[in-house]
């Protein structure tokens, strides 16, 4: 029974990841990423990590999706005419990728970590992975890192705005905004 | 489900979005490799934690979620400010850093 989830979730993440790098429309590209995330969320399960899954379909799937979404309405889709300027890469970029996934493979199963053919340790604590268990983790033994976090979160935000806030009056004619010339064109 | 094959789904994540962060020139498109890519790193973590069965891991994931959330939104707000200016949406045009 686990196989069958753990394989159903395998190949549907897979395939979104996918489709993420192959279509070729940006919209399509963030709504590819959802469903992987989705399909991750249910492995993420798989290994006990509840809390997680949750945060993942919610930050993720949910708010961090969200601003893809405007983001790729807004700048349009843009008819990237796919590789045509880097044929190099076209050729030599699955190539490295493949190398590199062989070459973590081999790392990883070539390891002497015998525990690695196993399904984990036997008998997990009661509660493992479950948000209380991971909030006292945090507020306790990361308290510090969970701070660093939320001081992390302001800049962002700061950042965002200052990035992409408009600037109509104060810097010159560069900075205003097109008008309509090269508005946003058709999401599909 | 021996960990194993959570480690190899996770190298196998990490390498597609590899690939498109080389091979793709859209700025959106590359963002979203480089979430492929932290998500594959998020699921090793996840398996390390089980198999050691200690939450430190799990913890590490939620620090990367918030990392990422911080990089999108920076990103991003990159991109429409590229937009805004009229520079084209392509990674490949912007060579004005080159040293």
């Amino acid at each position: 029974m686990v196989e069958v989830a753990f394989f159903f979730g395998a190949i549907g993440a897979i395939g979104g990841a996918l489709a993420v790098v192959l279509l070729r429309n940006p919209f399509y590209s963030v709504l590819a990423l959802v469903v992987h995330l989705v399909f991750l969320a249910g492995i993420f399960l798989l290994l006990l990590s509840q809390f997680i899954a949750a945060a993942q379909i919610v930050v993720y799937a949910g708010a961090v999706m969200v601003i893809y979404v405007f983001v790729a309405a807004y700048v349009g889709g843009i008819e990237e005419p796919m590789f045509d300027s880097s044929p190099k890469l076209r050729i030599f970029g699955p190539i490295i990728a493949a190398a590199l996934f062989i070459e973590i493979s081999i790392a990883v199963l070539g390891s002497s970590l015998t525990a690695l053919g196993t399904e984990g340790v036997a008998k997990v604590e009661s509660g493992f992975g479950t948000p209380e268990a991971v909030g006292r983790l945090m507020l306790e033994d990361f308290l510090i890192a969970f701070e660093a976090a939320s001081l992390l979160l302001l800049v962002a935000a700061v950042a965002a705005i200052v990035l992409a806030g408009r600037k109509d009056e104060t810097t010159g004619p560069s900075a205003t905004v097109p008008a309509g010339s090269t508005g946003p064109g058709e999401p599909g | 489900m021996a960990i194993e094959w959570y480690l190899v789904l996770s190298a196998m994540l990490f390498s597609i979005g590899f690939a498109g962060v080389l091979v793709r020139r859209n700025p959106v498109v590359v963002l979203l490799c480089l979430e492929l890519m932290l998500s594959g790193g998020a699921l090793a973590m996840l398996s390390f934690s089980r198999l050691h069965g200690d939450g430190d891991g799990q913890v590490f994931v939620l620090m990367v979620l918030v990392v990422a959330a911080a990089e999108v939104v920076v990103g991003l707000g990159l991109v429409v400010a590229m937009f805004r200016r009229r520079i084209p949406l392509d990674v490949d045009e912007m060579k004005e850093l080159r040293g």
